[in-house]
């Protein structure tokens, strides 16, 4: 769908709309020379993404986004507590099992500290990976009845999910001294990591919300594939327990470098910039990948939800 | 310069996609082996001709600033798909669209409406999905609240609303919307009585304040008391274009076909959906014989097959009888099953003689589970007429007004 200028028609009619009461006929009449139409035809092929219409309803993504939040923390006697309770039980498990009687090595840090190091983003990239490959299924009864950019609606799963990845930096930032360690300059580079882990994220999440809508397989796929994914990253066990022959696997998973990344801004490890900037590389391209085929079949959205 | 402007409109839907229920551990095989293929080639569209079928086809037409025009026809003329379109929810397969102005549209009253929300917070998350810009929201804010009489509860989540006070909240946040061209599908259709009337009044506000308004629904009281102008659709394509009144008649001409009895076999493709399929309907006397002609005095009963394919629990069926222009003379319906397995079922209603005015009615009938799950709907289910009986040596001999003509019990005595 071709709609032209459609983000100019709103900031018109907001300087046209007086404050109060109704529009006036005579200020709708002066407002509809400067009203651009709005044509509406059949579109081909690949198309660009309408970055102006998307900046248009940043409003409705941002209120989109907390009301994820609200819902999710409703009704739950813990609230925001699960946002820490939930890695910790992980790590706690994983320390047990891994750290204690597998006694996989953690390249000289508390197991407990190098595997919560590596679950923040990984979490976060999974919950948000299957949240918004699910979210278009489950808004259909938005998609079928108003109009907006789809692309909304997965943008908004991964956003909602930032706002957890925080309160659990946070308290791995405070965790970090009571094991003895310390705060480096290498924190410095957290923003950049979290950019890539949601590009990669959004890039993933809108491919699988795009496929969802067609093959509601992909919905189930997505949760074992992820799975595995785990299993290709170093979250659990150090790049270096990685024989030399399956390494490339790390090279080719963007997850491998970002995870190692945010390993080494929390716990003062050196950085790998060249994997990460690679990686960053390969997110970018996922993300180019999974929006533009968004965008290709997003006009048939409304037609087979 | 024409505020929607039309031209030679249509949209193509791909139908099939569903096999007929497999019946042997061989055609399963069969079908779960051919099912990703047929997927495949229903979503590319590389499908036959008996496999598509056109919502709309060829539909010009332009609507000037200020012009309230309805939209009428039957379920699947294509009012819906035409609406869809003009919002930009769905592409169009072919033709051109201009609009100039801003618009909005509400094809259904409380879109993204979230139970664990408040009233406050739905307020806010509607009107964004509706277009409104937060300022715009906070501004009208203590309006939108006063107009849905719901101020004790707005920090109340909405699951704990009534039907009413859910509705009149989301119609009130819908009725703030002050777009230059408004597009409205059958949405003034819910709440009381009382309500309607509210939103109907604020319909006819909207209009005269000289915005452009498209307008569907099915109550011809409705289209004739908002639009001067309406268009009728009949398989995707106008079939009337111009004044109200004309209108109406014609699409009440149209309706004439009467359906006292239908049914459908197995391999016929009958009103129904995944969930429930219909394969009878009749209206029968209660007294004398079938096919006798049905007198306001005589009690009748309006019978329904269908095959439940899915199990339920608190299952029931309901009609809205209404008249023949779209007025709901009353609502009925069975008492939930608690639990419905799948299965054949027939649920019948029995309707009392003197009841009913004479004149054309149709009944829509709705199969609801969960107690408020609707899992299908089959509008004007049956259409029949109830014809005006012998009356009374002496009595009034003219035409009886009114939806209902009931036998009521009066006294009449002399008290001094």
């Amino acid at each position: 769908m071709r709609i032209a200028g459609f983000s100019r028609t709103m900031d018109t009619s907001m300087k046209n709309a007086p404050s109060h009461g109704a529009l006036s006929p005579t200020s709708r009449t002066s407002g509809a020379l400067s009203v651009p139409t709005k044509v509406i035809e059949p579109s081909h092929g690949w198309r660009m993404l309408d970055v102006k219409e998307l900046w248009a309803y940043r409003e409705l993504l941002s209120v989109l986004v907390r009301r994820d939040i609200k819902v999710r923390y409703k009704q739950s006697v813990l609230g925001v507590a699960w946002v820490i309770l939930r890695p910790l039980a992980s790590m706690a498990i994983f320390t047990l099992i891994f750290g204690m009687f597998a006694r996989i090595p953690s390249d000289g840090y508390p197991y407990a500290l190098f595997v919560f190091a590596g679950l923040l983003p990984w979490t976060y990239f999974s919950t948000a990976v299957l949240s918004s490959g699910g979210s278009l299924v489950a808004s259909a009864g938005l998609v079928s009845k108003v109009y907006f950019p789809r692309l909304i609606i997965p943008v908004a799963s991964v956003a909602g999910g930032l706002l957890d990845l925080l309160i659990s930096m946070v308290f791995l930032l405070l965790a970090i001294p009571l094991f003895g360690g310390g705060w480096t300059a290498n924190l410095l580079a957290v923003p950049v990591l979290v950019l890539g882990v949601v590009v990669t994220a959004l890039g993933v999440g809108t491919l699988i919300s795009a496929l969802t809508v067609a093959y509601r397989d992909f919905g189930s796929v997505a949760g074992y594939a992820l799975q595995i994914w785990m299993y290709a990253t170093p979250v659990i066990y150090p790049v270096s327990l990685v024989p030399e022959k399956w390494q490339w696997v790390l090279k080719i998973n963007p997850m491998a470098a970002q995870v190692e990344g945010f390993r080494s801004a929390f716990l003062g490890k050196p950085f790998d910039i060249e994997a990460i900037a690679v990686s960053l590389g390969i997110s970018l391209a996922l993300f180019v990948i999974g929006v533009a085929y968004f965008e290709k079949v997003e006009r048939r959205f409304a037609d087979i939800i | 310069m024409p505020a929607i402007s039309v031209h030679n409109l249509s949209k193509e839907y791909v139908i099939g996609g569903r096999s007929k229920p497999q019946e042997t551990f061989r055609e399963m095989l069969a079908e779960a082996i051919m099912s990703p293929y047929r997927r495949y080639r229903h979503l590319t569209g590389d499908v036959s001709k008996e496999e598509r079928f056109f919502a709309l086809q060829g539909v010009s037409f332009e609507v000037n600033p200020g012009e309230v025009v309805g939209i009428i026809g039957e379920n699947g003329a294509g009012k819906s798909t035409l609406l869809k379109i003009l919002s930009g929810i769905t592409e169009p397969t072919a033709g051109r669209i201009e609009i100039t102005g801003r618009t909005s549209s509400l094809l259904e009253v409380g879109t993204g409406f979230h139970s664990e929300l408040t009233g406050r917070e739905n307020i806010f998350l509607n009107g964004a999905l509706l277009g409104m810009r937060k300022e715009e929201i906070r501004k009208k804010f203590d309006e939108i609240v006063a107009f849905s009489e719901v101020e004790k509860f707005i920090d109340t989540p909405v699951k704990h609303y009534s039907s009413g006070m859910y509705v009149r909240l989301a119609f009130a946040v819908a009725a703030h919307l002050e777009p230059e061209i408004l597009i409205v599908d059958e949405v003034l259709a819910v709440g009381d009585a009382r309500f309607q009337k509210k939103c109907l009044g604020r319909m006819d506000e909207i209009g005269k304040e000289g915005r452009t308004v498209l307008l569907v629904s099915h109550n011809m009281q409705v289209i004739q008391s908002l639009c001067r102008r309406a268009i009728l659709l009949n398989d995707g394509k106008i079939e009337f274009d111009g004044g109200v009144v004309s209108a109406v008649t014609e699409y009440s001409r149209s309706f004439s076909e009467i359906v006292v009895e239908r049914s459908w076999s197995e391999t016929e493709e009958s009103p129904g959906n995944e969930s429930v399929r219909l394969q009878g309907v009749r209206v029968v006397p209660e007294i004398g014989w079938e096919g006798e002609l049905l007198t306001v005095k005589m009690p009748f009963r309006m019978e329904f097959t269908y095959r439940l394919l899915i199990s339920g629990t608190f299952f029931f069926v309901g009609v809205y009888f209404r008249s023949i222009n779209g007025e709901i003379i009353f609502r009925s319906a069975s008492a939930p099953l608690e639990e419905a397995p799948q299965g054949i079922y027939r649920s019948t209603c029995h309707v009392p003689g003197d009841l009913l005015n004479n004149g054309k009615y149709t009944v829509d009938l709705y199969f609801v589970r969960d107690g408020s799950t609707v899992l299908y709907k089959a509008e004007n289910s049956l259409v029949f007429e109830v014809h005006d009986a012998e009356r009374e040596p002496g009595s009034f001999l003219g035409e009886l007004p009114g939806a209902v003509r009931p036998k009521l019990q009066w006294e009449m005595e002399s008290v001094l």
